[in-house]
C-alpha cells in the first residue's frame, strides 16, 4: 500500500522522486517535508472552499457500511472523511476544536488555514525561513485579533425582542439545506436556547436540549416542545392516550417480584407452601400497583419492563405507565418535571412525584409510530426540538443544522460582542493588516502581507461559490471599505443587491470569528516547525 | 492547480473521490438509472417487474408495479440512487400512494438538470429557479383543486373516482369499480379516523379475484376449541393475555423439590386446583367467549366446554389488539375483580368457511368501525399484487378523509403546472427562468411517459394537451383507454391532492439535495473478516 517513494512537483511541474530511505524507512526533510505538509493541508482545504457560504455545495458521504450521508457542515465532512495523512489530520482536528468550542465557521477555518499555508508555500520560495514565517503569522493574528475588537459591536440580547436574534440564528441556517424554512427553524432554535438560557449567569447548558428527529413528514412540521419528547408509548394500547395535570412516578425498579441480591434458593415442596406462594407473588403486585397509587402519581415511568399481570392491575387502577424508558430520558424527564427518580416502591411519596400538565401520544402517518410528549412542565427549561423531514438524510442534516444555529445563539448570549460576516470582518482585517505590514522594517512584513492575502481567501471563496467573478468582487469590495470606512461591507452572496452586511443581517460572533483566525493560525505555526518526518517503512503483506 | 497532481494521499488508501463535474455525473446517471427503471411502471397500462429475490429465500419472486415495492428490493450501490430509494419509501410510509411518480419525477429533474450544469448554470442557481418553480406549481395545484367535503353524495363519488384512478394502474384494474366500492365502504366505515388497523385484509388462495368481498365484521384466523358452541349470538367476550396452561410461579429462585410421588400427585392437584380457580375467576365475569393470546391447553379448554363457553387461544399480539379495538373490550391479564373489566361485545360469533379454511367470524362488532377485506385470487402472487395495491388505495383514500380537496389525474394537474410554472418563468428575468421552464418540462415528461407506456404517440397527445389547456380547458387530461386527449371531469379520473403535492415537494427536495451535490468522498469500504469456518 505504501508507494515506493513520494513524487513531489515543483513549480515547473517537474517531477522530484523523493526515494524510500534505506529501504525500510521513509523520511522527508527541510524543504521537501515542508512542501508536502503544505500540500497535504491545502488539499483538504480545497475540498472545504467549495461549502463555503450560503451557495456552497453539499458533499456526499459515503460511510465504511455504505449509508450515504449528504452535509456542508465542515466538522462533519472531514469526521467522516477517513483521512489517513498526519497533517490532514491535524486539519480534521482543528475543525473538531472549533466545533467543540464554538460550534459554527467550522468550514471556515480549515479554509483559512489552507490559506495562510498556501501563501507560507510561496514565501518559502522566496528563501524565508519558516521559523519567521510563523512569528510574523503570529504578529499578523495578534494584529487581526485587535482590529476585530475595534471593529466590534454590541449586539442586543433581549428576551423581549428576539428579533435580532432570529435574524442571526437565520445566517447561520442560510447555508444548510433546510433554508426552505429557514425562518421557521431560526425561530425554533432562537426560543430553544432562550427556553434555557440563564440569564444571570450568561450560560446555557445544552444538556436541556434534546434534538429528537422523525423520518416522514414535511420540514415545516419541525416543531419545539417545550417538555420531553420520549420515543416510547403506553404499556397497555388501551390506557389514555392523553393526560393532564400529570403526578409522575420516576422508578427504577422493575414491576416485578423483588429480586434479592444474595445467592438464594426457595423451595417448595409442600402444596400449602405452593399455594402461599402463589398469594405472596399476587400480593407483590398489587402492593406495587398500590404503592405508586397511595403516592398520588398518576403515570408510572419506568426504566424497566412489566409483567403482563403488572401491565394490566395498572390499567384496572387507571394507572397509565410507559416502560423501558432509557436513561438519559429518565433524568431529562426527572429534571423537567421536579420529580425525584426513585429506586424503590417503599420509597416513593407525594413529594417525590414529578408534575406536568400535559402528557400526550403522537401518531405519525401510515405507519405505527408513536411518541409520547411530555409537556407544560414546572421546569421550562427542558425543552425538545422534534424534526421531521422527507428522508433521513434531511432530518440528519437538518439535526446538524439546528445545532449550528443554537451553538450561535448561545455564543451570542454567552458574549454579545459581534462582527459583520459575509467576508467583511476578513476584508476589514486584512486591511488593517496591510497596513501594519508597511511599519514593519523587518522579514515579518511578507508574512504579514501574505497573512492579509491568506484573509482574503474567504471573501474569494464566497464570492466564488456564489457565482461571481472572485477578484473583481472582492477588489471593489475593498476598495469601498477604504474610502466609506465601513467595516460592515462584505460580499453580497445572495444577490440582495446591497453589500452592506448590517442590512442583511449577516452576523458572526466575535469570540468565533477570533477563535477561527488564532486557531488557523496556531496549527499553520505547527505545520511549520516541522521539517523532518520519518514514518517506518510498512512491511509488505504476502 | 497542482492540487489536481496531488501525489499525496491524504485517505486511507481505498478511499475515493470524486470531484465536482464526476461526482456530478455519477450522482446523475445514478439518479436517472433508478428512475428509468420504474418509469415503465407508471401510469395506467404501466408494465408489471418480476423481482426475485437472493440469500435467504432465494429465487422466490415477486410479480408487482408498485415503485416503493420495486425499489425496497433493488440492492443500490450509487449513493445518488440511495436518495431516491430513500425519498419513495418515505412517499409510501406517508401517503402510501404516487411511489413511482415521486422518482420519475425526481430523475426527470435531475435529466433536465443535467443539461443546464452542461450549459454552464451554476447548481445554486438552478436550485433556486426549481424553489420557485415548485412554489409557482404548488400554487396552481391548490387553486385548482376542489373540495366537495360538504356535499356527502358527491364526496363519496369523489373518493370512488380516486380509488378508480389509483387501482386502474395495478393488477385490479379489471375489476376496479368493484374494488373502488368496497375500498369506499372500507374507509367510509371508519369515519375519518385514519386507523387502518380496522380493516383486515385476509388473503386466500382459490376462486377469482371477483371473488373477494367485504365482510362487515371481523374475521379471525383462528379454530374454536373441541366441544364447544360454534354460534354465539349476543356474545360477551373476554379478550386475555394470560398463560393458560400452568401459571408459573414469578417469584425469583423458587424451586419445586418433592420427596415422594404422592407428593407430586398432591401438587399436581393443586396446581389443577388453581386453574380451575383462575377459569372459575374468568367465568365470574359473566362471559361467553374467551379468547386468549396465549395458548390454552386441554384441561381448561374442557373446563370452558363444560360451561359452554367458545374459547379461542392463540391469537397473536396484532390480533389481540386489533379485537380489543373492534369489540371495545380491554385486554386482561387479572381476573379478580370482574366489575372493573370492560367486556367485548358483538352480536354474533360464529364459524364460517372462507374457501377451505375455517375461520371465526365476529359480526357485528361494537366498534362499526372494523372491516375485514377477503382477497381471493387463483395464486399467492395475485393476492400479493393485490393486497398491495389495495392498500395503496385504502392509503390515498384515507389521506383524502383527511384533506378533503382533490384534483385531476391523467396527466391534467402536471399540464396544468408545467403552464403555471412556463408563465411565471417568462416573468422572472435572469438565470433563474432557464431552470423554470426545465422544471416545466420535466413536468411534462409524467404524461409523456403515461402515453408513452400505454403505447400511444406520446409527442402527439401532450401537445394535443398542451393545446387544450393553453385555450383554457384546464380539466383536459390523458383518456388512456381510448388513447385520446379528454376531459377529466366526464372520465372521472381524480386524484388525491395530498398525494399529488407530497409528489411534488419531495420529488424537488430529492433533486436539489442531489444537484447541491459537487464531491463525493466514499470512505474504505469496512474490511469482513472472513468466517472462522472451515479452510
Amino acid at each position: 500500500m505504501a508507494s515506493l517513494g513520494q513524487l513531489v512537483f515543483d513549480e515547473y511541474g517537474k517531477p522530484i522522486i523523493i526515494l524510500k530511505d534505506q529501504g525500510q524507512q521513509k523520511r522527508l526533510t527541510g524543504a521537501d517535508a515542508l512542501k508536502s505538509h503544505i500540500l497535504a493541508g491545502r488539499s483538504v482545504a480545497s475540498i472545504l472552499s467549495t461549502s463555503l457560504g450560503p451557495k456552497g455545495l453539499d458533499k456526499l458521504m459515503v460511510s465504511p457500511d455504505g449509508d450515504v450521508t449528504v452535509t456542508n457542515d465542515g466538522a462533519t465532512i472531514l469526521k467522516m472523511m477517513d483521512v489517513e495523512h498526519q497533517i490532514a489530520k491535524l486539519m480534521v482536528q482543528l475543525s473538531q476544536s472549533q466545533d467543540d468550542e464554538i460550534g459554527d465557521g467550522t468550514t471556515g477555518v480549515v479554509v483559512l488555514a489552507g490559506a495562510l499555508l498556501e501563501k507560507a508555500e510561496h514565501l518559502l520560495d522566496k528563501g524565508i525561513h519558516p521559523v519567521r514565517i510563523a512569528d510574523g503569522y503570529e504578529l499578523a493574528a495578534k494584529k487581526a485579533n485587535e482590529n476585530l475588537e475595534k471593529i466590534a459591536e454590541e449586539f442586543p440580547v433581549d428576551l423581549n425582542n428576539l428579533e435580532p436574534l432570529i435574524l442571526t440564528a437565520m445566517t447561520t441556517l442560510g447555508s444548510k439545506i433546510i433554508n426552505r424554512c429557514h425562518r421557521q427553524m431560526a425561530e425554533i432554535a432562537v426560543n430553544a436556547v432562550m427556553a434555557v438560557a440563564d440569564m444571570s449567569s450568561r450560560d446555557v447548558n445544552f444538556e436541556l436540549i434534546k434534538v429528537e428527529g422523525k423520518v416522514g413528514g414535511k420540514l415545516e412540521d419541525t416543531m419545539l416542545v417545550k417538555g420531553v419528547v420520549v420515543d416510547k408509548d403506553f404499556s397497555h394500547p388501551q390506557m389514555p392516550k392523553e393526560l393532564k395535570d400529570v403526578k409522575l412516578a420516576i422508578l427504577t425498579c422493575p414491576f416485578e417480584p423483588p429480586k434479592p441480591k444474595t445467592k438464594h434458593k426457595l423451595e417448595v415442596s409442600t402444596v400449602e407452601e405452593y399455594n402461599a406462594l402463589y398469594q405472596y407473588e399476587q400480593k407483590q403486585f398489587t402492593d406495587m400497583v398500590d404503592k405508586v397509587k397511595a403516592a398520588g402519581a398518576n403515570l408510572a415511568i419506568c426504566q424497566w419492563g412489566f409483567d403482563d399481570e403488572a401491565n394490566h392491575l395498572l390499567l384496572q387502577k387507571e394507572l397509565p405507565a410507559v416502560r423501558w424508558v432509557g436513561g438519559p430520558e429518565i433524568e431529562l424527564i426527572a429534571i423537567a418535571t421536579n420529580g425525584r427518580i426513585v429506586p424503590r416502591f417503599e420509597e416513593l411519596s407525594p413529594e417525590k412525584l414529578g408534575k406536568c400538565g400535559k402528557v400526550r401520544e403522537l401518531t405519525f402517518g401510515t405507519t405505527k409510530d408513536r411518541m409520547l410528549v411530555i409537556e407544560e412542565c414546572p421546569n421550562t427549561k427542558a425543552v425538545t426540538i422534534f424534526i421531521r423531514g422527507g428522508n433521513k438524510m434531511i432530518v440528519e442534516e437538518a439535526k446538524r443544522s439546528i445545532h449550528d444555529a443554537l451553538c450561535v445563539v448561545r455564543n451570542l448570549v454567552r458574549n454579545n460582542k459581534i462582527v459583520y460576516g459575509g467576508g467583511a470582518a476578513e476584508v476589514s482585517c486584512a486591511l488593517a493588516v496591510y497596513e501594519e505590514a508597511d511599519k514593519i522594517s523587518t522579514l515579518e512584513q511578507y508574512a504579514f502581507r501574505s497573512f492579509a492575502d491568506a484573509l482574503e481567501s474567504i471573501p474569494l471563496a464566497l464570492a466564488e461559490n456564489s457565482g461571481l467573478s472572485p477578484m473583481h468582487t472582492l477588489a471593489d469590495c475593498k476598495a469601498r471599505q477604504v474610502t466609506e470606512k465601513n467595516p460592515a461591507l462584505g460580499i453580497d452572496c445572495n444577490n440582495k443587491g446591497t453589500c452592506d452586511m448590517k442590512e442583511q443581517h449577516v452576523i458572526e460572533t466575535l469570540h468565533s470569528k477570533k477563535q477561527q483566525i488564532l486557531l488557523a493560525t496556531q496549527l499553520v505555526k505547527m505545520i511549520l516547525k516541522i521539517d523532518d518526518i520519518r514514518t517506518p517503512g510498512e512491511s509488505f503483506q504476502g | 492547480m497542482a492540487v489536481a497532481l496531488n501525489p499525496i494521499q491524504i485517505m486511507k488508501s481505498e478511499a475515493e473521490e470524486e470531484r465536482s463535474e464526476t461526482a456530478r455525473l455519477s450522482s446523475f446517471i445514478g439518479a436517472i438509472a433508478v428512475g428509468d427503471l420504474v418509469r415503465s411502471t407508471l401510469g395506467p397500462r404501466g408494465m408489471d417487474k418480476i423481482l426475485v429475490s437472493m440469500g435467504r429465500n432465494e429465487g422466490q419472486i415477486e410479480v408487482t408495479n408498485d415503485g416503493a415495492t420495486i425499489l425496497r428490493n433493488i440492492g443500490v450501490d450509487n449513493p445518488a440512487a440511495k436518495i431516491l430509494v430513500d425519498i419513495s419509501k418515505t412517499q409510501d410510509d406517508e401517503v402510501g400512494d404516487g411511489t413511482t411518480s415521486v422518482v420519475v419525477l425526481a430523475s426527470e429533474l435531475l435529466r433536465e438538470a443535467e443539461k443546464l450544469v452542461a450549459s454552464r448554470l451554476h447548481p445554486q442557481t438552478i436550485i433556486s429557479g426549481f424553489r420557485h418553480a415548485t412554489d409557482v406549481a404548488r400554487q396552481a395545484l391548490t387553486e385548482t383543486a376542489r373540495d366537495n367535503s360538504s356535499d356527502q353524495a358527491k364526496f363519496r363519488q369523489d373518493l370512488i373516482k380516486i380509488a378508480k384512478t389509483t387501482l386502474s394502474s395495478k393488477i385490479l384494474s379489471q375489476h376496479k369499480d368493484f374494488f373502488a366500492e368496497l375500498t369506499v365502504d372500507a374507509v367510509l366505515r371508519l369515519h375519518g379516523s385514519a386507523n387502518l388497523d380496522a380493516i383486515q385484509i385476509i388473503k386466500k388462495t382459490g376462486g377469482t379475484l371477483r371473488d373477494s368481498f367485504l365482510d362487515e365484521g371481523f374475521i379471525l384466523e383462528k379454530k374454536i376449541g373441541v366441544n364447544q358452541p360454534k354460534r354465539i349470538e349476543n356474545a360477551r367476550i373476554l379478550i386475555a393475555n394470560t398463560p393458560m396452561d400452568t401459571d408459573k410461579i414469578k417469584v425469583f429462585g423458587s424451586k419445586i423439590s418433592v420427596e415422594s410421588t404422592a407428593k407430586v400427585a398432591e401438587l399436581e392437584l393443586a396446581e389443577k386446583e388453581k386453574m380451575k380457580a383462575k377459569v372459575q375467576r374468568i367465568l365470574n365475569h359473566d362471559i361467553n367467549v374467551f379468547i386468549n393470546r396465549q395458548l390454552i391447553y386441554n384441561y381448561p379448554e374442557q373446563l370452558f366446554a363444560d360451561a359452554g363457553i367458545m374459547a379461542i387461544e392463540h391469537a397473536d399480539f396484532d390480533g389481540i389488539e386489533r379485537l380489543a379495538l373492534v369489540t371495545g373490550g380491554e385486554i386482561t391479564s387479572t381476573f379478580d375483580n370482574p366489575e372493573l373489566v370492560k367486556l367485548g361485545k358483538c352480536d354474533l360469533v360464529e364459524e364460517v368457511m372462507i374457501g377451505e379454511d375455517r375461520m371465526i367470524r365476529l359480526g357485528g362488532v361494537a366498534l362499526g368501525e372494523a372491516c375485514t377485506v377477503v382477497l381471493r385470487g387463483a395464486t399467492t402472487h395475485i393476492l400479493e399484487e393485490a393486497q398491495r395495491s389495495l392498500h395503496d388505495a385504502l392509503c390515498v383514500l384515507t389521506q383524502t378523509v383527511k384533506e378533503t380537496r382533490t384534483v385531476y389525474g391523467g396527466g391534467c394537474s402536471e399540464t396544468l403546472m408545467a403552464r403555471a410554472v412556463m408563465e411565471a418563468a417568462a416573468r422572472v428575468p435572469g438565470k433563474e427562468a432557464l431552470a423554470m421552464e426545465s422544471f416545466a418540462r420535466s413536468l411534462l415528461a409524467i404524461p409523456t411517459i403515461i402515453s408513452d407506456n400505454a403505447g400511444y404517440d406520446s409527442a402527439q397527445l401532450v401537445s394535443e394537451l398542451k393545446a387544450a389547456h393553453a385555450e383554457g380547458k384546464t380539466t383536459t387530461g390523458l383518456n388512456m383507454e381510448e388513447g385520446t386527449v379528454d376531459c377529466m371531469e366526464a372520465v372521472g379520473i381524480t386524484e388525491s391532492y395530498q398525494v399529488k403535492r407530497q409528489v411534488l415537494l419531495s420529488a424537488s427536495e430529492a433533486a436539489e439535495m442531489i444537484l447541491r451535490v459537487d464531491d463525493i468522498i466514499k470512505a474504505a469500504p469496512r474490511k469482513r473478516t472472513a468466517d472462522q469456518g472451515h479452510c
